[in-house]
């Protein structure tokens, strides 16, 4: 199987809108051991100047690992997803990600390079909350890098 | 108590600490984060795709380290960028009902750079796992008061 060099550059535009509840924090913190009390409790999160309750630093992994699943999917990009390794990740966040906020992500191609027999892809989402009216407000940039690896690596 | 920006200064320590992993825990986060790869829960699938057995997702690391970082700065959200590469994997051992850990990964941190314009300090973790550093170049930068 070969990697598509022709995605290199490909986006993926937002399809459907994430809805950040309190439960998913508190289930996400949970998860990686979080115990600040601004993940669990609202006036903790409020005393700190928050309108709701903050997510950890990298719970936008579920936002951007949901939008890598459409180019892991896409039959056209040739890719054995039992054959996919992480190699790096990145969250810049323009603002945290708070509960109630209504996130959709925008997927982008930013690298596809051969690797023996296999490739390195980099993907980057753009991760947006809806904002009133019609209005898209920047939240986070996340980048991974993913090796696919090919026979035998 | 959260740092002030004037009191840092490059390569001071901001503590560690130590987290036990059990399977169990790498399901809970499969739940959380919906990624279900089954090399983090089942070993016969594991060394079919030629791993020594069930491995952390990367994720769960790079998640549960920067948690010394939150604690130490205050206010999670003052983490604004949080970057590493994944070099090594965690092998969970099954210790189910046993009430051990399967693996016991160590967290320290410190001060790698200051922008005094931005306010903001760079904490790189050290990340390790059965004495090698599983995670590279893991930095967060935080954002202070």
């Amino acid at each position: 199987m070969t990697i598509n060099p022709d995605l290199q550059g490909r986006s993926y535009p937002a399809a459907e809108v994430y809805d950040v509840g309190r439960e998913k924090i508190r289930e996400f913190a949970r998860a990686v051991k979080a115990t600040h009390p601004a993940h669990f409790d609202v006036d903790a999160a409020q005393g700190l100047g928050h309108p709701d309750l903050v997510a950890p630093p990298t719970f936008a992994i579920i936002i951007a690992q949901r939008a890598d699943a459409q180019l892991i999917e896409d039959p056209e990009a040739g890719i054995d997803f039992s054959r996919v390794v992480h190699a790096d990740q990145r969250f810049t966040h323009h603002r945290p990600i708070f509960a109630g906020d209504r996130l959709v992500a925008e997927l982008h191609v930013d690298g596809v390079r051969a690797m023996g027999g296999g490739a390195m892809i980099t993907t980057r989402s753009e991760i947006f909350a809806l904002t009133d009216g019609d209005g898209r407000e920047p939240v986070a940039t996340t980048k991974s890098s993913i090796l696919v690896r090919g026979e035998g690596q | 108590m959260s740092p002030t920006f004037e009191e840092l200064s490059v390569g001071q320590d901001i503590g560690g600490r130590s987290i036990d992993v059990t399977r169990q825990d790498l399901v809970k986060y499969a739940g959380a984060s919906g990624d279900f790869n089954p090399i983090h829960w089942n070993e016969a699938f594991a060394t079919g795709v030629e791993l020594p057995g069930v491995i952390a997702h990367g994720m769960f690391t790079m998640g549960a380290a920067v948690q010394l970082v939150s604690d130490w700065a205050g206010d999670p959200a003052a983490v604004v960028d949080y970057q590493t590469r994944f070099t090594k994997p965690v092998l969970v051992s099954d210790t189910t009902g046993t009430g051990d850990a399967g693996a016991v990964i160590d967290v320290s941190g410190a001060v790698g750079a200051l922008d005094a314009d931005a306010r903001t300090a760079r904490v790189d973790l050290t990340v390790v796992f059965d004495g090698q550093k599983v995670l590279m170049k893991a930095q967060a930068l935080v954002r202070l008061a």
